[in-house]
């Protein structure tokens, strides 16, 4: 008997109609492609994307040049030089991510005690030459400057857990 | 002396030159929408969207690709023979065009109403297995070689069992000319009493345009792309082109032999409104979606598995169905010809 309804199945095609059938019914499906550039999918608060450093509602850089970010990269991207201003405040003179080194660990954000480096939303800041990816303090700045509306929110977004 | 120049050569020859065109620039087209279709056509049953950047919807995509083909440059392989090298891709392309010649797309609506088309369409589609040898032989890489053999051996082994397919075909329409074996399927198209002999036609012709899930000779996981891995630019468009060319054709030889051609599916009236020409293309398209939906449906058999089907399935089954149609043709007096 189970012979014969083997027999019977194969000589019907019946798993090849299924198969098709099941492709025909996807076809009629809306599919599920994100246009890119013109639509974008859902960010975690938690996405880890391009560097900035953040300022204070006053405008006053929020890194004070402790450098645990710089101790803790493991890819070692990251170099910090900083002597006081004249004010005697600590201050960074330099502050560089490679960003071709970067591995987008977080650890640097985890770290920093004054939420001045973050990693924002922005994924897109792909580059023709290396050179572009070596990012100085002031890049780093006008990164934050632009991304600090997200920036903030994610962080707030992000407080209970911290 | 002029008038008869005229008369006898020029004329017939330009009417001739005129009605090739006629087919095959729609042909070509028809071919450039086939690698749309199959694109989208995959892509919507996978939840993609497929092309749809090149012009409205993507339509334009076909074009773009040809026009990158054709702007690339044809690499030779410094081992390999040039001139054959390139009349293989040639070869393959006016073979899936000439066939053209003897298909029917209404009553008269055919190129050379020949009497033995059907021995013709044999023997065209037979000799598509020389532009794929000779491109494997000519490139002198053993991945094109390797792909080549496994393409010839598929293409002979399902050639026996179409070629009796043709002969049930033949027996019941008592012609060789396509003309009359669609003339002959007014009452009743063949794909009724012929059933399982259209599904070993259409499988068949699967593997003979090396399409999946027969596409043992391209199998890019073992042989990155068969015969024509060395191939580039407008040489590999051409193979591409034969391909898909070989898909219509073959859709279209089985809905002349099965589907009744050009014939409505039933004599009356809001049928028999949609002219002949589009029956034909309407059957044929079916048929060819046909090919993309196998295409996005099934994996890839292994090489043994196919022998197998070709040589212990569908030839007995082929084999073993004309000698039942003969037999019950005879014993009915159903016998085209025989009154």
């Amino acid at each position: 008997m189970e012979a014969l309804k083997r027999s019977v199945r194969s000589v019907l095609f019946t798993e090849l109609l299924e198969g098709l059938s099941l492709t025909l019914r996807y076809m009629f499906k809306h599919s599920v492609t994100v246009n890119y550039p013109y639509e974008k999918g859902p960010l975690s608060s938690r996405f880890r994307g391009e560097h900035a450093l953040r300022r204070y509602p006053n405008g006053e850089e929020r890194c004070i040049a402790c450098k645990l970010c710089e101790a803790i990269c493991p890819a070692l991207a990251i170099t910090i030089e900083a002597e006081p201003r004249e004010d005697g405040s600590r201050r960074t003179t330099r502050y560089d991510i490679d960003m071709t080194k970067c591995i987008y660990c977080g650890l640097c954000q985890e770290s920093c005690p004054v939420d001045a480096i973050v990693e924002g939303p922005n994924f897109e800041f792909a580059a023709e030459t290396r050179e572009e990816l070596f990012y100085n303090k002031e890049k780093l700045l006008e990164n934050g400057d632009r991304w600090e509306a997200e920036v903030a929110k994610n962080i707030e977004l992000e407080a209970p857990y911290r | 002396m002029d008038n008869a120049l005229w008369t006898l050569y020029a004329r017939p020859a330009l009417i001739t030159v005129g009605e090739v065109l006629a087919i095959i620039v729609p042909l070509l087209v028809a071919v450039a929408y086939l690698t749309y279709a199959e694109r989208k056509i995959i892509a919507l049953s996978q939840l993609r969207k497929g092309p749809n950047v090149v012009g409205p919807f993507g339509l334009l995509q076909p074009f773009a690709d040809g026009l990158k083909l054709f702007l690339k440059e044809t690499v030779i392989p410094s081992g390999a023979s040039p001139v054959v090298f390139v009349i293989a891709p040639i070869l393959t392309f006016t073979l899936a065009l000439i066939a053209w010649a003897v298909i029917p797309f209404a009553p008269g609506a055919v190129v050379a109403n020949i009497n033995v088309g059907i021995l013709y369409l044999f023997a065209v589609s037979s000799l598509g297995v020389y532009g794929i040898i000779i491109a494997g032989w000519a490139s002198n890489s053993r991945y094109a070689f390797l792909g080549a053999l496994r393409s010839a051996a598929q293409m002979v082994s399902y050639e026996v069992a179409s070629g009796f397919v043709l002969v049930t075909v033949l027996l019941c329409a008592g012609s060789l000319n396509l003309t009359d074996i669609v003339l002959a399927q007014r009452h009743v198209w063949f794909v009724v009493p012929l059933l399982p002999m259209f599904v070993v036609f259409y499988v068949s012709g699967l593997a003979e345009t090396n399409r999946v899930p027969f596409d043992l000779p391209e199998g890019e996981s073992e042989l990155v792309a068969g015969y024509f891995v060395e191939y580039s630019a407008m040489t590999f468009a051409l193979f591409y082109l034969g391909e898909y060319a070989n898909i219509i054709l073959i859709s279209g030889m089985a809905s002349v032999l099965f589907l009744g051609g050009w014939l409505p599916p039933a004599p009356v009236v809001p049928f028999t409104w949609i002219p002949g020409p589009l029956w034909f293309a309407l059957k044929a398209a079916l048929l060819a979606f046909g090919f993309l939906w196998v295409r996005t449906t099934f994996p890839r058999f292994r090489y043994d598995q196919l022998m197998r089907l070709g040589w212990k399935v569908f030839l007995p089954l082929s084999l073993g169905w004309v000698f039942l149609t003969a037999a019950v043709l005879m014993g009915t007096g159903w016998l085209p010809g025989h009154g």
